[in-house]
């Protein structure tokens, strides 16, 4: 066994070939590789291949496996048809996308800008920016369920609204409880976001900025021409978890009302399929099925990203 | 050049006065902060009021006392130690086995050479960025009619068992922390494999001997990361698990909510209690935190 892995160094330049492997080694590699895969296939990614197959059936899931029909595209005609709560929840995930990419992203990034300066207090002001990221969303939500509570919360408080009458319903009116929900949201989400741009900032080349300055480039012209072009591998990245944190939202909304009134979400509309009285598991498959063709698009553009100077 | 130049010119501002800009700067900042902190202070402030108090004086008011009153409430009534013992029983083990499994792919991608490496980084690499739902309605049926031996679960199935909590947390999470170790274990010299590998060494010995030992910062500040987010995990724990007695910390809060935690004070001392890992890593462990995640930002 020995004097086979001793053959090893003298390959070691032709590293793109297969690497040589002693019998017992090779047990430990199928190991190794082995029974991560056994998890990560048999619990993420045959139950994601089974939403697929299942969204064109019917099965109300207490049946044995034969009960399932297979009914082609009805259970996608319904939902985009006579599904009332369909419409709404595909509005509100795109408002939830467009609103945690605008506010909260760019947030993000003028904090890590600014906080990028070595300012006096920099690292306390991170700190505070920060908290929120540690915090589970369930948390955040009650957190912010304290806040915005009708008579008892911080903001009608503050803003003197507390009278019969005069009382601001942040989460309990259709009409407001989806922003209201979404600065809870932001309020995390802009933390995260300037961490990682923290950390771009840090590796932007500073001989670029020092040649802009010399130039006489006002700081917003250096901003736009130097640093956030220096930053698109971040910005990749950024763009990434924000939507993916978009379609993932759940929590707070769960936490709120479990997302009624106002709040529907797609990934509510799932679990409403799934665990509600009438399980429907055709129609929940189908639903997170269109969750699944929105996801691909940031999963394909970072999994280029990633692995595309390796092909 | 430029430094030394720079250096008098600055000095010489600063004794000139104050700079403006500056000064708006911190302004901004620390009213901004100060917005940041505002629900976090609120909801501490909330949980050391008595109800009585409250319900006297208003919420927003000075207080007339202050106390852990509703904290050892919180604590005893709603059985929160419970609660944390199950967030412990599922989020270490599921931190140890994530780590354990990322690593052995990350070694076997990185450091050996086959023709599938990348296809295998990508298969647990994507699996981590799909929105759980996707998932959700097989994995609840497959739950419900796998079995596990009575000793290990008392439902007799992966439905409503830890270990079924476990595994998914396990399965889900490995792909981010695959991803940042074979980053971090491709900056490791070939010629410390190599070197192991003359003296005899098969793939075991170089995994445990010489890689992992050298991937420790990685490692600690996945392991951070990872506790945060599987001890701060709710849809697996609301779907997967149906008695509320065996919920983590974190989805027990949203089932105890009506039953106990009938006032708001004690529902800022829930959610605080809830939240106190969480912000013992914030405090002590924020600076591996913050690597973990931009570890898995930086490309490798």
């Amino acid at each position: 066994m020995a004097t086979d892995t001793a053959a090893a160094p003298r390959r070691s330049r032709l590293r793109r070939r297969a690497t040589r492997l002693t019998a017992r080694d090779r047990v430990a590699v199928a190991v190794m590789l082995g029974v991560p895969l056994v998890f990560v296939v048999g619990l993420v990614w045959l139950p994601t291949l089974a939403s697929v197959y299942l969204s064109f059936t019917s099965w109300d899931g207490i049946g044995g496996l034969d009960t399932i029909s297979w009914v082609g595209t009805a259970n996608y005609d319904q939902i985009f048809s006579i599904y009332p709560p369909f419409w709404p929840a595909l509005r509100h995930n795109l408002i939830w996308l467009v609103f945690l990419a605008v506010l909260p992203t760019t947030f993000g990034l003028l904090l890590a800008y600014l906080l990028d300066k070595n300012l006096r207090g920099t690292r306390a002001y991170q700190s505070i920016f920060f908290l929120p990221v540690v915090l589970s969303l369930a948390v955040v939500g009650f957190i912010w369920q304290l806040v915005y509570a009708p008579e008892q919360g911080l903001i009608n408080n503050v803003l003197g609204r507390t009278e019969q009458g005069e009382v601001i319903n942040w989460l309990g009116d259709p009409s407001l409880n989806l922003w209201a929900v979404l600065v809870a949201a932001a309020w995390r989400h802009a933390g995260y976001i300037m961490i990682l741009y923290l950390a771009g900032l840090k590796s932007v080349d500073p001989a670029l900025r020092e040649a802009a300055a010399i130039d006489g480039a006002s700081e917003w012209y250096a901003f736009r021409t130097v640093v956030f072009p220096a930053l698109r591998p971040i910005n990749i990245v950024v763009l990434v978890v924000t939507v993916i944190e978009a379609l993932r939202a759940f929590d707070i909304v769960f936490i709120v009302n479990k997302g009624r009134n106002g709040l529907e979400l797609l990934s509510i509309l799932v679990y409403d399929n799934i665990v509600g009285e009438a399980s429907r598991i055709g129609y929940g498959s189908a639903l997170a099925v269109i969750l699944l063709v929105i996801a691909l698009v940031p999963i394909v553009t970072f999994v280029a990203h990633a692995f595309g100077r390796e092909e | 050049v430029s430094v030394a130049l720079e250096r008098p010119a600055v000095r010489e501002r600063s004794r000139r006065g104050i700079r403006w800009p500056r000064v708006g700067l911190h302004l901004f900042l620390a009213v901004t902060a100060f917005l940041w902190l505002a629900p976090v202070l609120w909801t501490l402030y909330t949980s050391l009021r008595p109800f009585d108090d409250t319900a006297k004086h208003g919420y927003v008011s000075l207080p007339g006392t202050i106390n852990f009153e509703n904290y050892s409430q919180a604590w005893s009534q709603a059985e929160l130690p419970h609660y944390f013992v199950n967030s412990l029983i599922i989020t270490l083990p599921a931190v140890f086995l994530t780590l354990l499994f990322a690593s052995m792919v990350a070694f076997v991608v990185a450091r050996l050479s086959f023709r599938f490496n990348v296809a295998m980084l990508i298969l647990f690499m994507a699996a981590n960025l799909l929105p759980q739902q996707v998932l959700l309605v097989p994995l609840y049926r497959l739950y419900l009619d796998l079995p596990l031996p009575e000793w290990l679960s008392d439902s007799g199935r992966f439905y409503d068992s830890y270990i079924g909590l476990i595994a998914i947390n396990v399965a889900f999470q490995t792909g981010f922390c695959t991803f940042v170790l074979a980053n971090y274990m491709k900056t490791i010299p070939a010629s410390l494999g190599d070197a192991a590998r003359v003296d005899g060494a098969g793939v075991v010995r170089q995994f445990f001997g010489v890689v992992l030992p050298l991937c420790r910062p990685a490692l600690a500040a996945l392991a951070t990361l990872e506790f945060t987010w599987i001890y701060n995990d709710f849809l697996w724990a609301v779907v997967l698990v149906q008695s509320g007695d065996k919920r983590p910390i974190t989805s027990a809060l949203a089932n105890l909510q009506g039953a106990y935690f009938t006032n708001f004070n004690l529902l800022a001392a829930g959610a605080m209690l809830a939240a106190i890992p969480t912000l013992i890593v914030f405090a002590l462990l924020q600076r591996h935190f913050i690597s973990g995640l931009t570890l898995g930002a930086s490309k490798g």
